[in-house]
């Protein structure tokens, strides 16, 4: 089983019940992961893609409704395992989380270093000793002066704490780190210095990460795989390459035609419209109502169609669907 | 008694001079304990001099803490300076107060960052733009309804009897942020001054409201003053961009001009810390100045660049903070002793 991906995601469903009806936040979601990879989930706010985040770790709030379809861990069905059983064997042991807020992710009362140690005292039973150990070496790791151990929380600044909340995350050795949008509450430079520790660890120590963000260029720091939502879907999957030289979807050409870049004459063009609401999406494509490429077809939900190795898109215009470009 | 009406004549500057003009500005905030005993001041602005002409759209980038929203605020009147003169269309607002004041405020648009939290919730939109109009004393409501629909026709809300009934939670974070706008443009103003207006908006939106900004700027020949942290917006919507730094301005150019030939090393070290999307970025580590941005209480001496930068010369840059205006080209000022 060398082969087998570290994680496989199949037919993902995730809803919540609100007072509107049923909001179907993720819906039929494929992706796949291979070890030492960095995957990208991309997509502007109401996509999904934290829903599926929080899938992954089951941490949902109280009003989603248990999550459908497979995650698989190295061959392994883990979303029907019992809450306990999850948290024992997956939660932090195989999948750890650095969230956007690092101070909201720290206890302000507890020294950062015990905070770093606690998941080894927790998940591996390591001893105090053992775990302040393991602590100060993930310490150095992710860049942070080991005297730094003994501070508060308050005591560092943002980007520090981003390092200590990426150094708990790494401590466990987990097969898989989710970020959820890890740096996007952090400046420029501090941003770009936790995105080269990212890069380093990955290549070092082939860390896989799923990496959630909104904006793209972030997005093409890390990945070696980007999957690009849209209204809970994912419509394109790509490796980076493709994905941002030869984008195969129309939001995914669309979307890099909005982004403002710094050296560029031609002025981005934003996409007229809005995403379709969740409580009842169109039967249809779901970028149908926005994309300037639509026809009769669109009406009818196009499957994810293959256009290229690992490269899938979700639309009626691609080749392998029997559509013309 | 009459009532102030709001300006609906053209800038009235004297010819030659900037509509808004800022000399040596500071704004420092005490910091106390207890509630009385002052233990420091927070030096967030810091000897700005700041020109604005009518119709000129100029950026201010900077990170989180470097003051260009103090910034903005002093130069709103939200925050007194503690130094320096701010001239507006000739008029000083030093100690403007009462109607001056509100005067002043008219001609005057503000755009924040957070459209929603910009926008009272339990009030629909129709009452929201009318609000500012009975401050200002536009008399009739007709009067007052078409000069809704005009600003809601003007930012694209259209049909405005539909928005109008709305309430800001029926809207999107793009239509939000179009009211806001809509609001700024009312009272006719000469300036505007948008804080971060679209870094809480998804990228496909985004530059629908840069663009509208533009626009409704080049329009009605308005000055506007657009804060931003991130330098990849500011390519197309500006005519200079002004780069802050520990309160003080270090760099200001022609927008295309600092993005291909930057002069600072602090603008330098933004332009390698961003990169546009492209695959090969996941393979290269980047050029990041190491430390911290510097603290606006005990700010580093000199230059407040020096501790973290690459060309620091000793003996120098570390003892006198260089003058704002060394000029590699003639409209390219750079606050660093390497252009010396």
């Amino acid at each position: 089983m060398a082969d087998a991906p570290l994680m496989e995601i199949e037919d993902l469903g995730l809803s919540y019940a609100t007072e509107q009806g049923t909001l179907r936040a993720v819906d039929g979601v494929d992706l796949a992961l291979h070890r030492g990879e960095a995957l990208a989930v991309l997509g502007e706010s109401g996509c999904g893609k934290s829903s599926l985040a929080k899938t992954l770790l089951r941490t949902l709030p109280r009003n989603a409704y248990p999550p459908t379809g497979q995650l698989r861990l190295q061959g392994r069905e883990v979303l029907g395992l019992p809450e306990e059983r999850f948290r024992r064997e997956v939660r932090w042991v195989r999948i750890a989380l650095v969230m956007q807020a690092a101070m909201n992710a720290l206890n302000p009362v507890v020294r950062v270093g015990e905070q770093v140690a606690e998941p080894l005292r927790i998940h591996r039973r390591a001893s105090r000793r053992q775990a302040r150990q393991r602590a100060a070496e993930a310490f150095e790791e992710v860049g942070i002066p080991t005297d730094f151990l003994r501070r508060y929380p308050h005591e560092l600044s943002g980007g520090m704490r981003q390092r200590a909340v990426l150094a708990m995350a790494l401590v466990t050795e987990p097969d898989l780190v989710l970020l959820d949008e890890p740096t996007s509450a952090l400046d420029v430079l501090t941003q770009a210095s936790i995105m080269n520790v990212l890069k380093r660890i990955k290549h070092e120590r082939g860390v896989s990460f799923v990496f959630i963000t909104h904006d793209v260029a972030t997005a093409s720091e890390l990945a070696d795989r980007v999957a690009l939502m849209y209204a809970g879907q994912v419509v394109e999957a790509a490796s980076a390459r493709a994905f941002f030289d030869e984008p195969a979807h129309p939001y995914s050409r669309l979307l890099m035609a909005a982004v403002p870049r710094l050296h560029q004459e031609r002025p981005p063009s934003p996409i007229p419209g809005r995403p379709p609401s969740l409580l009842d999406p169109p039967a249809g494509c779901r970028f149908a109502e926005r994309c300037p490429w639509a026809f009769e077809r669109c009406g009818e939900p196009p499957p994810m169609a293959p256009c290229g190795e690992r490269h899938h898109a979700r639309c009626w215009l691609h080749p392998g669907l029997g559509g013309e470009r | 008694m009459t009532t102030p009406q709001p300006s609906t004549r053209p800038p009235q500057a004297a010819p030659g001079e900037p509509l808004l003009c800022a000399e040596g500005l500071h704004t420092h905030f005490e910091l106390r304990q207890w509630g009385f005993v002052r233990v420091g001041s927070v030096r967030a602005v810091e000897g700005v001099d700041l020109t604005l002409g009518a119709g000129e759209a100029v950026a201010v980038v900077g990170e989180s803490g470097c003051g260009k929203s103090s910034l903005a605020r002093t130069l709103l009147g939200l925050h007194r300076p503690t130094g320096g003169t701010v001239r507006f269309d000739g008029t000083p607002l030093n100690g403007l107060s009462g109607r001056a004041l509100k005067r002043y405020r008219a001609r005057v648009g503000y755009v924040q960052q957070d459209p929603y939290g910009a926008l009272p919730p339990f009030m629909d939109i129709q009452r929201i733009l009318a609000e500012p109009l009975i401050i200002h004393g536009v008399r009739g409501r007709a009067e007052r309804e078409r000069r809704i629909d005009t600003a809601l026709a003007e930012v694209g809300l259209t049909p405005a009897a539909d928005t109008r009934r709305k309430f800001p939670h029926q809207l999107s974070g793009g239509q939000q942020q179009r009211v806001v706008i809509a609001r700024a443009l009312l009272l006719r103003p000469a300036m505007i001054i948008a804080d971060e207006p679209v870094s809480m908006l998804d990228a496909s939106v985004r530059v629908e409201i840069l663009e509208l900004l533009r626009r409704v700027q080049r329009e009605h020949r308005l000055a506007l003053l657009y804060i931003t942290h991130d330098l990849s917006t500011v390519r197309h919507y500006v005519d200079r961009a002004l780069v802050m730094y520990g309160g003080r301005i270090v760099e200001q150019a022609p927008v295309t001009d600092l993005l291909a030939r930057s002069g600072h090393p602090y603008t330098e070290a933004l332009l390698s810390a961003l990169g546009d999307p492209d695959a090969d970025n996941a393979r290269r580590q980047r050029e990041v100045p190491g430390g911290e941005p510097p603290s606006l209480v005990h700010p580093p001496s000199g230059c407040r660049f020096h501790p973290r930068c690459p060309h620091a010369m000793q003996g120098k840059c570390e003892v006198e903070p260089p003058p704002p205006d060394f000029r590699p080209r003639a409209d390219h000022r750079v606050a660093c002793w390497l252009h010396e």
